[in-house]
């Protein structure tokens, strides 16, 4: 018969095996995804080497597809959120932290991160249905005769005024990633030690003179990392920038005004439509390539919030 | 000016800047919920659960879209919390330091923010290519993929604020370790898990890009697993993009029901969690 201790021993190595299995099974999937990617990407891969990174054409009846106006539309699309939403952000964030008076910061704060998780299909809609017709009829005349007039950057101003387009996308990313990027930010912020505040405060600094002398500083590290978060975010989303870029895969100039195409909105588009082959085989490239992008900044941004958690 | 004048006017200007950048924040957020609830509102009736998806100009619902979603996330939880929970588990309690629990880690923490589309793609892959057909188990996997990020996670996270003397006491009393694990420290953090557990499933109930080509969509009720079906965020996707008036406003109100549904999980997720925090 078997002793209590060794039934408690079998117990065990079956549970942490148990576990552990799962936990390789997480492992597992992050490679499973890339091979899977690559192996049905293959014909694409073939067939345009790098060609297909640096080709315009996207014309699916001849079989030539090159992927620079989708990865264009990704980065403009990313940068102007981005441009927008840090600024901003960073605002939010030491209102959060410093400003606000204290019986406001939990609800405040709260309200924040409750935005933070409405789905995205909300802000497309809404983009498309109510925010576009009044950005084409107001602002984009208003952008063309101020920002549209700069030497340089003023060819980015020009062209339809439709509403939709890749400027109107970015905007709507910027909305979307604001409460993100502002929550990372707060709960960063508040890892710079009260004391060392305090000091600051002690000698006679201003609020503003303590951030920016001391908490950023403090914690640069950790607001990259949030910032690079959120462009992991606005990278990879999906349905807010579909509604509204336009889903144009002609490229005409860079104007932001232009309807274009991001990754994510050609693959939501045209994927299930697509002929299989080498049609199917040029989207998942796509969508390969938008992944590595990812892996490689969410990674360094993991890494940045990491080494500042360590301290 | 004197420095001290200076310095108060940068101070001033700054945090004016920053009252604004709140503000800023808040406007589009409170527009945007409010066209949300008074679109959403406006568009309510009992026939959305009443009735299918209509073709243009025919007066519908949105059952079959509602049940096609319930179905699939819930076969989604079910088929992830397992897994991510044993995961998590391993995570915290045995081989967190292990070479495996931190490559797991770090793995789950970049998957935690991967783009839901590319799940999508690696569910088209290795599913829909394989069977040659779209189907609800595709959407339900693809969902479920997303689930255990979220649950490794916080599992992890909330077992390992379990105070270690919780744990020393049960095994000073000679218990084996999978007994600890499972009658202590998981139920001390059961409050938690199950806040990840909601959190999981407020994400991928709004989720639209990994089911564009995996469940695909469906205009009839259908509850085959083997075959495409409705599901309330494509149906919106659809219906919003189309010209058609009535169509839009079948999706106001698919997207009223969302995100009251996401807000109130995340509500919830968020009193679980407030006896934890108590301690």
């Amino acid at each position: 018969m078997k002793s209590s201790i060794e039934k408690a021993r079998t117990g065990d190595l079956i549970f942490l095996n148990l576990t552990r299995t799962f936990a390789a099974f997480t492992l597992l999937v992050l490679f499973a995804i890339v091979v899977s990617l690559v192996w049905s990407a293959m014909p694409s891969i073939r067939e345009f080497g790098f060609g297909f990174l640096t080709s315009s054409e996207w014309n699916p009846p001849a079989e030539r597809f090159g992927a620079l106006v989708p990865i264009y539309g990704t980065l403009a699309t990313s940068i102007i959120a981005l441009i927008i939403a840090v600024p901003i952000s960073f605002g939010i964030a030491i209102f959060l932290t410093e400003l606000s008076p204290v019986w406001l910061r939990r609800p405040l704060g709260t309200a924040i991160e409750l935005l933070a998780g409405i789905p995205s299909i909300v802000y497309g809609m809404w983009g498309l249905l109510v925010f576009a017709p009044l950005f084409g009829e107001y602002a984009q005349p208003w952008i063309a005769k101020t920002l549209g007039q700069i030497p340089l950057i003023g060819n980015l101003f020009t062209g339809p005024m439709l509403g939709i387009g890749v400027l109107a996308a970015g905007i709507i990313l910027a909305i979307m990633i604001i409460p993100f990027i502002a929550s990372i930010m707060r709960d960063v912020f508040e890892l710079t030690p009260a004391m060392l505040k305090e000091s600051c405060y002690g000698i006679g600094g201003t609020t503003w003179e303590v951030v920016w002398r001391v908490v950023l500083p403090y914690t640069r590290v950790g607001v990259i990392g949030g910032i690079m978060l959120g462009l992991g975010r606005a990278l990879g989303e999906t349905m807010a920038v579909t509604f509204i870029i336009g889903n144009a895969s002609i490229f005409i100039n860079y104007s932001l005004f232009q309807p274009g195409n991001s990754i994510t909105s050609a693959l939501a588009n045209e994927f299930a439509e697509a002929t299989p082959g080498l049609y199917t085989a040029a989207l998942i490239e796509l969508g390969l390539l938008l992944f590595l992008i990812t892996v490689v900044v969410l990674s360094l941004s993991r890494l940045l919030l990491h080494s500042l958690d360590k301290r | 000016m004197t420095l001290l004048a200076r310095r108060k006017l940068i101070n001033y200007f700054a945090l004016t800047l920053s009252l604004a950048a709140m503000s800023f924040g808040l406007i589009w957020l409170i527009w945007i919920l409010w066209m949300v609830f008074e679109q959403g509102i406006g568009a309510l009736s009992l026939r959305l659960f009443t009735e299918m998806t209509p073709p243009p100009g025919v007066p519908g619902g949105l059952l079959n879209a509602i049940v096609g979603s319930a179905i699939m996330v819930s076969l989604g939880m079910l088929m992830a919390t397992p897994v991510a929970i044993l995961s998590g588990i391993y995570l915290a309690e045995y081989g967190g330091r292990t070479w495996l629990g931190r490559a797991t880690r770090f793995v789950n923490d970049i998957l935690l923010s991967a783009p839901s589309i590319v799940i999508g793609l690696f569910v088209y892959a290795i599913i829909v290519a394989q069977t040659g057909k779209f189907s609800a188990l595709a959407g339900a996997v693809a969902l479920g993929l997303l689930v255990i990020p979220v649950v490794v996670r916080t599992t992890d996270d909330m077992l390992s604020i379990v105070p270690s003397t919780l744990r020393e006491a049960a095994f000073a009393l000679g218990a084996p370790k999978w007994k600890v694990i499972t009658k202590v420290t998981l139920r001390a953090a059961k409050a938690g898990v199950v806040t990840g557990v909601l959190l999981a499933l407020a994400r991928i109930s709004g989720e639209t890009a990994p089911l564009l080509f995996t469940a695909l969509s469906n205009q009839f009720w259908s509850l085959d697993l083997g075959e495409p079906m409705a599901n309330l965020p494509v149906t919106i996707f659809r219906y919003a993009m189309s010209p058609f008036t009535d169509w839009q406003q079948l999706a106001w109100a698919g997207v009223f029901l969302i995100t009251v549904g996401v807000l109130t999980l995340n509500i919830i997720a968020r009193i679980a969690f407030r006896p934890m925090r108590g301690h």
